[in-house]
């Protein structure tokens, strides 16, 4: 136990201090594609730690959490439309935004488990896309682009590749931490409680579906956290952000990675993008090679890679 | 007046269509307790085959039943040769694996059929509008798929609940474990369920086909349509799947057709051309979140395993 817990967070250590340095590399060698190309990895890995959160320790299939991303992309994009360029407001609105509707889709999605949980989510994520669709004053299908990054009053320059990059790393630290803290708290412990057996965690005593909600708000607000940073990243926001294979990929990350491991999305997010990217490299009809080898990832694969890690300990 | 009965026959029609592919994922979840994202794949794929098939043999009804056997054949292909290995595991599990087969599907039809849609042409004998009342002309082909959805909804019935087949598939779906015990074949009951409901998926995709195009990712959003009826119908029931799905293609039609007049009276014009289409689309997800708060089982959901 103690000889597997050391190869995971070895790996842990191993892959944030490669992410830490990684600037440097780039800087030495030239290669800005890595940078681009792993900004928009960590941003996803901070949207797949979320989805950790509910999915890993609390047990609920959200299908539908690149809703959220699209929230915050959407709250960034608009509010620049509008010529509200601070990013002090922009980036609260984003959370705000993310939180409300968390809520209001868990307070209704929550009434109901297993399959219809993942259905539902799945639905509600489709309803925000067909929503921002039609959002005709903000570019509907073809998107909205964004002329000028959140403004910081000069604390932070977003247009700068490196400065950013390091904002997103330490987001996403940030919140890896938060998630450790909450799943280590007593809060997280009911939580995973839930998880394991729901109808005893209701015996003791615990009100079930608020400690189920909070969790649930906790992570579409850091997803949503997730979409402003995307969406200053590209530039750009449109619906298919928030189109339901996002949630999908999304998924595919933590179950990768290891569903209920810290670091298990952050690993999940790299493997699948950069397999995205080297498969996309050689053919145009990657999907064609990533969509069986889905397949076989779930049909061999159980556990996601810490889970690898874990049993080639014990075996 | 006449727009209304118009308007009515296609939200019936869209709804009968709407029925096939819940069915077949219905029956799937509740039989064999998997969850199929793919299922909107097979009925891409039926379309697909249809319009090669049709394009082939030219002839309607052949290109047809070619297709249909294709996609029944493609449907126990997948059982056998993968699916079958993931039932009793997590739900997440056949999400994860079925949302990889749709990545497959929409590159080998880019692969195969290229990025361009297909049409799907209609022989002469399907595109004369027939009178249905007096005055009111009707497209022959809807009206088609209003008679041909109606009938396999009786003959789904009538397998389900009157036949041997339909009865092991009952007792299949209540006690799989008691079923295999008395010595039926569990395995090829699931594989012909599972073609069976390629089928009825590829059906409604290649019934679709001449109205709307054939195109990658077709399958996608009728999918979560159809995810929509089973929710609000009660998973695992074909009953409720039936009666849910003419409500959401009756609303989600006569929503979008007269939901921006309704508007246009309360708010400004501008306004209301702008809320409308957001609003009509959103109909069928508000009607789905009401069915929750009140029965979060379904309407009429299936008995309990």
């Amino acid at each position: 136990m103690s000889a597997s817990f050391n190869a995971r967070s070895g790996l842990a250590a191993l892959v944030v201090t490669g992410l830490l340095l990684l600037p440097l590399y780039t800087s030495l060698s030239g290669n800005v594609f890595a940078l681009t190309l792993f900004t928009r990895i960590v941003i996803f890995a901070l949207a797949a730690t979320s989805l950790n959160l509910i999915m890993g320790y609390g047990g609920m299939m959200s299908f539908g959490h690149a809703a959220y991303l699209g929230i915050g992309g959407y709250a960034v994009g608009i509010l620049a439309q509008e010529g509200i360029g601070s990013g002090f407001v922009q980036w609260p609105v984003a959370l705000a935004a993310s939180a409300l509707f968390a809520l209001v889709i868990g307070a209704l999605s929550l009434r109901t488990r297993g399959v219809y949980f993942i259905m539902i989510t799945l639905a509600f994520a489709q309803m925000a896309y067909y929503v921002a669709s039609g959002l005709a004053r903000y570019g509907g299908d073809d998107g909205l682009t964004i002329y000028k990054r959140s403004d910081f009053a000069g604390l932070i320059n977003l247009s700068n590749r490196v400065s950013f990059y390091y904002l997103c790393l330490a987001c996403l630290l940030a919140g890896i931490y938060l998630v450790w803290r909450i799943v280590n708290s007593r809060f997280g412990l009911v939580v995973q409680g839930l998880r394991s057996n729901e109808a005893r965690m209701q015996a003791i005593g615990f009100p079930v579906n608020r400690y189920r909600l909070v969790c649930f708000v906790i992570s579409g607000t850091m997803c949503g956290l997730a979409g402003a940073l995307l969406a200053n990243n590209t530039d750009f926001v449109s619906p298919s952000i928030m189109y339901w294979t996002r949630s999908g990929d999304l998924m595919v990350m933590v179950v990768l990675g290891g569903m209920g491991s810290l670091f298990g999305p952050v690993l999940g997010a790299i493997v699948y993008l950069l397999l995205e990217e080297f498969l996309s490299q050689i053919t145009e009809y990657w999907a064609l090679i990533m969509g069986p080898l889905l397949l076989l990832i779930v049909l061999f694969g159980r556990g996601g890679i810490m889970g690898v890690l874990g049993r080639a300990r014990r075996g | 007046m006449l727009l209304v009965v118009e308007q009515f026959l296609n939200g019936l029609q869209f709804g009968l269509l709407l029925f096939l592919l819940a069915a077949g994922l219905t029956l799937v979840f509740g039989i064999m307790d998997f969850v199929n994202l793919a299922h909107g794949s097979l009925y891409m794929m039926g379309a697909y085959f249809a319009a090669t098939f049709v394009a082939w043999s030219g002839s309607f009804v052949i290109g047809i039943v070619l297709a249909l056997g294709a996609t029944l054949l493609l449907g126990i292909v997948l059982e056998y040769s993968a699916l079958r290995h993931l039932y009793g595991r997590d739900h997440l599990d056949h999400v994860l694996a079925t949302f990889g087969l749709i990545l497959f599907f929409n590159d080998a039809v880019r692969l195969i059929w290229g990025p361009a849609g297909l049409a799907l042409p209609l022989p002469a004998w399907l595109t004369v509008p027939i009178q249905i009342m007096p005055g009111v002309f009707y497209p022959s082909y809807r009206l088609a798929i209003i008679v041909v959805s109606l009938l396999v909804a009786i003959f789904l019935y009538v397998v389900v609940m009157r036949t041997r087949l339909g009865m092991l598939i009952r007792a299949g779906a209540s006690n799989r474990e008691m079923i295999g015990a008395l010595g039926i074949n569990i395995k090829l009951l699931y594989t012909l369920v599972f073609g069976l409901a390629a089928a009825l998926a590829g059906l409604a995709g290649m019934m679709q086909a001449p109205i709307l195009t054939v195109q990658i990712g077709m399958g996608e959003n009728i999918l979560i349509l159809a995810f929509v009826i089973i929710v609000i119908g009660g998973i695992g029931s074909i009953r409720g799947a039936f009666l849910a799905a003419i409500f959401v293609g009756l609303i989600d039609t006569l929503g979008r057709a007269f939901l921006p007049d309704l508007l246009r009276k309360i708010l400004s014009s501008a306004n209301a051309s702008t809320a409308a289409p957001a609003l009509s689309s959103m109909l069928i997800y508000l009607l789905m979140a009401m069915v929750l708060v009140v029965r979060p089982e379904g309407l009429f959901p299936a008995t309990k395993r």
